[in-house]
């Protein structure tokens, strides 16, 4: 405890309901609302009605769910993979060598999703790399854009892993596939399960690049939230935002869950 | 959890005869490691004989923990060779080298039972099912630690870990444990509880040879059957405990293995066929244990606190004059510190007159020849 004075620890809570509040809670609020909204002329809905949900769900809002549930868990997977594979080999590397690659890894996500699509629709326009208009694209363009947070999670996961657990069973006989599998990655697996879930969310909310690159048959969540808004249809697409934000809850509680049982905390 | 827990069985015992057979001598031939430019071990030269306990031990920094790592294969030598007895592991990996290892934050697998981290090393080296069930309840018995077997490490105190961890390097047979300062995170009373329960651990598996790194004197003393004290990557004397202890070669050694007193005196008359030589320290003259001292030569004669007196007995035959500075009331000793020409000496005395002395009163110290060593004055290694 920082502040011991009441009145001090009361301004606090003050300050950081209001900055929640604002920050976090009014928008999430507001697209509830709008979801839920009848009419909405005043500062309040005129009425609610849960017509917005009924007519996205009968429309095309299951496939955007499925689309997005299998690209974000396609490509998280993937950057899993990879972004563990990477850490865990920079660190068998020197120093400088290691510094160097592992700020590379990160260079994707300091450039803008756009860019990253409109490079992706360049680069994978002509034969032998035509995958323009597959599904392939969109989840090149995902892995690419979260890859970067993986790498860090799994990195730094592993830097907080005591080399002592390595080598005992090391010592004690076990080759190094066997100590990956049966030492390293549970023992990473927080850490692991913590990328997977980063990288899911950051998945499901993808849009610059998604819009750029998308196949007909293949609309995820936020480009359907963004088509509807586009066409002015608000409360559709306010809807369509809460199944979004709703199946990515559902999955990262399920993920915690998992976590928790596992390492038994 | 008692205290006494470590007990011999007989899958241990049948053991024993094996890894003597298979030679668990370590020999050390001009090992030497650096990182770039720096080295951190200057070449060494070091047998540790089949059984044996060796403790290395010395300060921070001093090599210890590399000369060990550099047995376990985690560490590669720039020069030299590692041999355990025929084979030379200088070249194999850490999980070739039949070893066993502990260390000082246990590093017991989290995720695993205390049973399945036992196991490790015998599933990971393919063993059979009954064998591996075998094994795990001999090792876990062997420490203690059978009811134990179903629980997770979390749930288990610091001692009892380091138990399990001990009984986990034991269940792979190892020609050689290797301990990195086990007992480190433990508190003093579980420590010295742990040493003798190591101690007799290690009558109960004779053959298994031991390299114990340490920066615990008490540990070294306790435990090893010779001693090797590191400074600064080398190595700076080696040899039996007890003959460390009370012939150390140089003053790192007798400083650095318990207390010492070291009195600057002058040889005057040179180390005779009994092995003692005079010498002076001011107006006294005092005889001490020598080894090639010569007349005139400059020595340090050393004398353990304890070995000093403030009552003359009959093999006393050295006596100094001292004034005493501080007295430190300890229970079961009692620690004078004085000043004998300008050096402090300490005295560790467990029976004092009725009447404690006063700081600042002038007090004889009596010590037997046979109690001292004399030591050269510039040998710091």
């Amino acid at each position: 405890m920082l502040v011991w004075s009441r009145p001090g620890r009361i301004v606090l809570w003050m300050l950081f309901a209001l900055i929640f509040g604002v920050l976090f809670l009014a928008p999430l609020a507001v697209i509830l609302l709008s979801s839920l909204a009848d009419q909405w002329n005043g500062v309040l809905p005129n009425g609610l009605t849960t017509e917005h949900y009924t007519d996205v769900v009968r429309g095309s809002a299951w496939n955007a769910v499925k689309a997005s549930l299998i690209t974000g868990f396609l490509a998280s997977a993937l950057a899993l993979v990879s972004g563990t594979w990477a850490a865990l080999s920079l660190r068998l590397q020197g120093h400088a060598l290691r510094r160097l690659l592992g700020l590379l890894f990160f260079i994707p996500s300091a450039v803008p999703s756009v860019s990253v699509g409109l490079g992706l629709l360049v680069a994978f326009s002509h034969p032998p790399l035509l995958l323009n208009g597959t599904i392939a694209m969109v989840m090149i363009a995902h892995f690419v854009l979260i890859s970067a947070f993986t790498f860090g999670n799994v990195s730094a996961g592993l830097a907080r892993l005591s080399p002592d657990f390595e080598q005992v069973a090391s010592s004690l006989g076990a080759r190094p596939a066997y100590r990956l599998w049966h030492v390293t990655l549970p023992l990473l697996a927080p850490y692991l399960v913590a990328a997977f879930g980063l990288s899911f969310a950051l998945s499901m909310g993808e849009l610059g690049a998604t819009v750029m690159v998308y196949p007909p048959g293949w609309v995820t969540l936020p480009v359907s939230i963004f088509s509807l808004t586009d066409r002015g249809d608000i409360f559709a697409g306010a809807a369509l935002t809460m199944i979004l934000v709703a199946a990515t809850l559902v999955l990262l509680l399920g993920l915690e869950r998992i976590t928790a049982r596992a390492t038994g905390s | 959890m008692s205290a006494a827990a470590f007990t011999g069985t007989s899958v241990m015992d049948i053991d024993a005869a094996k890894i003597r057979g298979a030679g668990s001598n370590v020999h050390f031939d001009k090992v030497s490691v650096a990182y770039g430019a720096h080295v951190v071990l200057h070449p060494l030269t070091l047998d540790i004989a089949p059984g044996e306990i060796l403790a290395m031990i010395g300060p921070s920094g001093s090599g210890k923990t590399t000369a060990l790592r550099a047995v376990a294969g985690f560490v590669r030598p720039v020069s030299g060779r590692i041999r355990i007895g025929a084979t030379d592991v200088t070249d194999l990996p850490p999980y070739e080298r039949g070893l066993g290892m502990v260390v000082q934050n246990y590093a017991l697998f989290p995720h695993m039972r205390v049973e399945d981290n036992v196991a490790f090393g015998l599933r990971a080296q393919g063993a059979e099912k009954a064998l591996i069930a075998e094994r795990v309840k001999d090792a876990l018995g062997t420490v203690g630690m059978a009811t134990f077997a179903r629980r997770y490490p979390r749930e288990l105190s610091g001692g009892q870990q380091q138990r399990v961890a001990i009984a986990r390097a034991l269940a792979v047979r190892p020609r050689v444990l290797l301990l990195d300062e086990p007992l480190s995170a433990l508190d003093a009373q579980i420590r010295r509880n742990m040493v003798e329960e190591i101690a007799r651990l290690h009558r109960s598996l004779p053959g298994l040879t031991i390299l114990y790194v340490t920066h615990d004197q008490t540990e070294a003393l306790t435990l090893a059957d010779k001693i090797a004290i590191m400074r600064d990557g080398r190595v700076c004397s080696h040899g039996p405990t007890t003959e460390l202890y009370r012939r150390p070669p140089n003053r790192f050694t007798a400083e650095f293995l318990g207390r010492a007193n070291l009195l600057p005196v002058t040889v005057a008359e040179a180390v005779g066929s009994k092995g003692f030589a005079t010498a002076r320290h001011g107006d006294a003259v005092l005889t001490g244990a020598g080894r090639d001292e010569k007349a005139g030569d400059r020595s340090l004669l050393c004398i353990r606190p304890q070995h000093l007196s403030l009552t003359a007995e009959s093999q006393h035959t050295n006596r100094i004059v001292g004034t005493l500075r501080e007295v430190h009331w300890q229970g079961e000793l009692t620690h004078l510190v004085l000043d004998v020409g300008g050096t402090p000496v300490r005295v560790s005395a467990t029976k004092l007159p009725i009447a404690l002395p006063e700081p600042g009163a002038q007090l004889p110290l009596f010590f037997a020849p046979a109690d001292t060593s004399l030591l050269p004055e510039d040998a710091g290694v």
